[in-house]
């Protein structure tokens, strides 16, 4: 026997361990298992292992009438239920051709970009977990808070709201509700000064993010990332300008830019500071800085949305009938929720209940990648590129 | 001590003996105390920081029970190790840091004289000593048998013993302009107005500070240099597989090292005991008038050392959380490419200084890189450098010339 493998005098060759990461790892943002294999502090391979949040929501879709199944949607990105709830609803809607009143539709942009704001403030604010800086967490979650209270003033609910169902929405505002929000965005640029000083401009965050995890545009194309990591990428794709017109027509009176860096700069909104030198189109600080600025958007959305919903007449819509007929067709339905793009797909077979209920994660899409990004990176670097996913099992799993 | 109860009548072991446990008594319940108080800071400051309140509820005002009450708590959980651990190993780790960490006080002088053991090399065993922390923790990480236990300790292993190397010459810095290893002398050159501080006396030492500050932290595993126990990547690093006590002992011996490590940047730099005004001298609150007003002038340095110490802590709290956590390679790298050259450079700078210093300002009684010959004026009339011999040149005996540059008060 000829021991194959003849190592090069001075290379130091050193033990792969293999170490598993998870399920109930403080930095896999839920129960994401990773396994691991690491040759002293350089990671050689990462595998993740998905399926301990697998609630067969697919399946339980099946069983259910469609008007039934709109708050398991909830339960996909808890995060962003409103956004869930929206792209369910509409993917209904189009199977049954129905249009919800214009004073509806501002309502759900109101809605779908609050929550579109609490969103990236998790995420934001656990990027800064990630990284060992706890405090600007406390911030997001602060503000977070008061978003919250503003759905639960709405629907009653804090997490899972079930607000926007097909044919509306499941009541109008409260009396109040918009000086009330409009209080909360009025105040709200001051927290992000903070986040920006506490980790965008911050020396450290930027020698721990900037260059790190690297997705190319073509990479990020092929494994299908959506939504702000494909934008972070360099490409200007939103579903909510570029996507159906059944979802576009919602936002087409509203005045927004789609955040995406153009030869590693972005347009100016004149709240935002400049990019570090650092930082390379598509690395971990890029994606960061995309979700602070779709905020800064996000923001403007739902000032514009309150202006147009209070000169909006009409009904707020009706929720659809429990037992309402689908008719014998099929009907697929992207929107951009917080994460990327959401996918819903009903098969209609006559009844009340669909045939086939499928969903297009945009998270599952979004963790299909991180081997590629992981490859080769240091054991911290690991927490740093899954954060900058911004992933939420329940939207991988379903 | 001793001699006083030598005075009593007692015999000299019981002397010596009983004078020894009363101090190691007086520096357990300060190592006890100093975690509590710092533990206690550190909640209500994170949380002044966040936002939040802190504690309140528990005991009355301010929370001040919550780390007794946390204590307790951390007493009464069941004695946990893993079935994977080293048993004996397991179990020593933890007191091998603590142990360290209490040798840490014996040298630190809180007062003049207020030291519970005062050596001429306290500032060497005290470098010495808290490098020994280090083996605890590796200890635990090795006997723990979890590969994140590991991780910790190896990184634990690779920074601290990197980051001592610049501290070391950081600490160099101040004994170079004092001329002495003893804490105690090199708190007591710093009497008078604020400006006497170390850190005023020149340049370098101004800048040594920072960076003696910096690798501080680095050594203490404080944020943002916590890569042993970084609890988004390793889980709790080198801690893991600890619970209850051991895991509490753990932290008390990391609170204490932070108050010690403060304490001797007080020491160093910004004049120990001192306050910034000599306002006990001008009570006349010195020994010099008698022992009970020097009594009340050393708790009048003490409540100036406590408050040194602990706005160093304050600080570390406040680097805390207030910054993200470094890469090890970035703290690696931090250490050997700009820790260390700068600290080689400022070494280098204080001693050019002073040399140059001495020639200019002879007359000035400041220090020298000498040893400072009022401290032991017994040796030098015990024949090394003979002042009468008899010579062909007539050169100056060398209490002579210490006279002519100032260094004999």
């Amino acid at each position: 026997m000829v021991d194959s493998v003849v190592p090069e005098e001075f290379d130091l060759l050193t033990e792969e361990i293999v170490i598993n990461m998870g399920p109930q790892h403080p930095s896999t943002h839920g129960v994401l298992r990773l396994i691991l294999r690491t040759d002293g502090e350089v990671v050689r391979e990462v595998q993740p292992e998905i399926g301990y949040l697998h609630r067969c929501a697919e399946k339980i879709g099946e069983n259910l009438t469609v008007r039934q199944f709109t708050p398991y949607t909830d339960r996909l990105d808890y995060l962003a239920a409103m956004n869930m709830n929206l792209g369910w609803s509409l993917c209904v809607e189009k199977l049954l051709s129905w249009q919800v009143p214009e004073k509806c539709r501002h309502l759900r942009v109101l809605m779908a970009e609050l929550n579109r704001i609490a969103s990236h403030l998790v995420a934001v604010g656990t990027y800064g977990l990630d990284l060992g800086n706890f405090t600007p967490y406390m911030y997001c979650f602060r503000e977070r808070e008061k978003i919250v209270n503003l759905f639960e003033a709405v629907c009653g609910a804090r997490l899972t709201y079930h607000y926007i169902v097909p044919g509306g929405v499941m009541g109008d505002l409260p009396p109040g509700w918009l000086r009330e929000c409009s209080r909360f965005l009025d105040q709200f640029q001051a927290t992000l000064n903070d986040l920006h000083a506490l980790l965008t401009n911050n020396y450290i965050f930027i020698r721990r993010t900037a260059g790190v995890g690297v997705l190319p545009l073509g990479t990020a194309i092929s494994y299908g990332c959506t939504g702000p990591v494909l934008r972070a990428s360099g490409l200007a794709w939103d579903l909510r300008r570029h996507g159906e017109p059944i979802y576009t027509q919602m936002y087409a009176p509203y005045d927004f830019q789609i955040v995406a860096p153009q030869d590693g700069q972005y347009p100016d909104d004149g709240l935002s500071p400049p990019v570090p030198d650092d930082a390379v189109v598509g690395d971990c600080w890029h994606r960061f800085y995309v979700r602070m600025r779709e905020i800064v958007q996000s923001v403007r959305i739902v000032r514009q949305a309150i202006q147009w919903y209070q000169e909006a007449d009409g009904s707020v819509g009706e929720p659809m009938k429990i037992q309402q007929k689908l008719p014998v067709a099929e009907a697929y339905l992207e929107t951009e929720a917080p994460k990327g793009q959401l996918g819903f797909l009903i098969v209609g077979q006559g009844a009340s209940i669909p045939r086939r209920v499928r969903i297009r994660s945009s998270s599952f899409c979004n963790l299909s990648v991180l081997p590629e990004l992981c490859r080769g990176c240091l054991v911290a670097d690991v927490p740093a590129i899954v954060g900058s996913l911004d992933l939420v099992l329940g939207e991988v799993d379903r | 001590m001793s001699s006083w109860l030598l005075q009593l009548g007692f015999a000299d072991w019981l002397a010596y003996g009983s004078a020894g446990l009363i101090k190691a008594g007086l520096v357990l319940v300060l190592v006890l105390f100093t975690p509590m108080l710092a533990l206690w800071m550190e909640r209500k400051i994170a949380g002044r920081i966040q936002d939040r309140l802190g504690p309140t509820r528990t005991g009355g005002r301010f929370g001040w029970l919550q780390s007794p009450a946390d204590g307790i708590k951390l007493l009464m959980k069941e004695d946990l190790m893993p079935a994977a651990a080293d048993p004996l190993l397991f179990r020593l780790a933890p007191y091998l840091s603590f142990c360290a960490v209490f040798c840490l006080f014996v040298v630190l002088p809180m007062a003049d004289g207020w030291a519970p053991a005062g050596w001429d090399s306290a500032l060497f065993f005290f470098l010495a000593v808290a490098g020994l922390e280090v083996f605890g923790v590796i200890l635990a990480g090795y006997a723990s048998g979890s590969k994140w236990s590991l991780f910790g300790a190896m990184r634990e292993a690779a920074q601290v013993v990197s980051y001592e190397v610049p501290l070391g010459l950081c600490v160099v810095v101040p004994v170079v302009v004092a001329g002495s290893m003893d804490l105690e002398e090199i708190a007591r050159m710093q009497e008078g107005w604020f400006t006497r501080w170390f850190i005023f006396h020149d340049p370098f030492t101004f800048l040594t500070f920072w960076i003696y500050a910096a690798c501080a932290m680095a050594g203490l595993n404080r944020a943002p240099f916590d890569l042993p126990e970084a609890e988004s990547e390793l889980v709790a690093g080198f801690a893991t597989e600890y619970s209850g006590f051991r895991w509490a002992v753990f932290f008390m011996a990391e609170y204490a090292a932070m108050f010690a490590w403060s304490g001797l940047g007080a020491i160093l730099f910004f004049g120990g005991w001192n306050g910034p005004v000599p306002v006990a001298s001008w009570l006349g609150l010195v020994s010099t008038n008698g022992p009970l007003a020097g009594f009340l002038g050393n708790l009048l340095s003490l409540l100036n050392f406590l408050l040194k110490a602990l706005l160093g802590v304050t600080v570390m709290i406040w680097a805390r959380w207030t910054l993200p956590r470094l890469r090890i390679d970035q703290v690696i790298a931090m250490c050997w490419k700009y820790c260390v050259p700068l600290a080689t450079l400022m070494l280098v700078g204080v001693v050019f200084w002073q040399a140059i210093s001495m020639e200019i300002f002879s007359p000035k009684p400041t220090g020298s890189c000498t040893v400072r010959c009022s401290s032991n004026p017994p040796r030098l009339s015990q024949g090394a450098w003979p002042e009468e011999t008899p010579s062909a040149f007539p050169l100056p005996t060398r209490s002579g010339l210490a006279s002519q540059r100032g260094l004999v008060r």
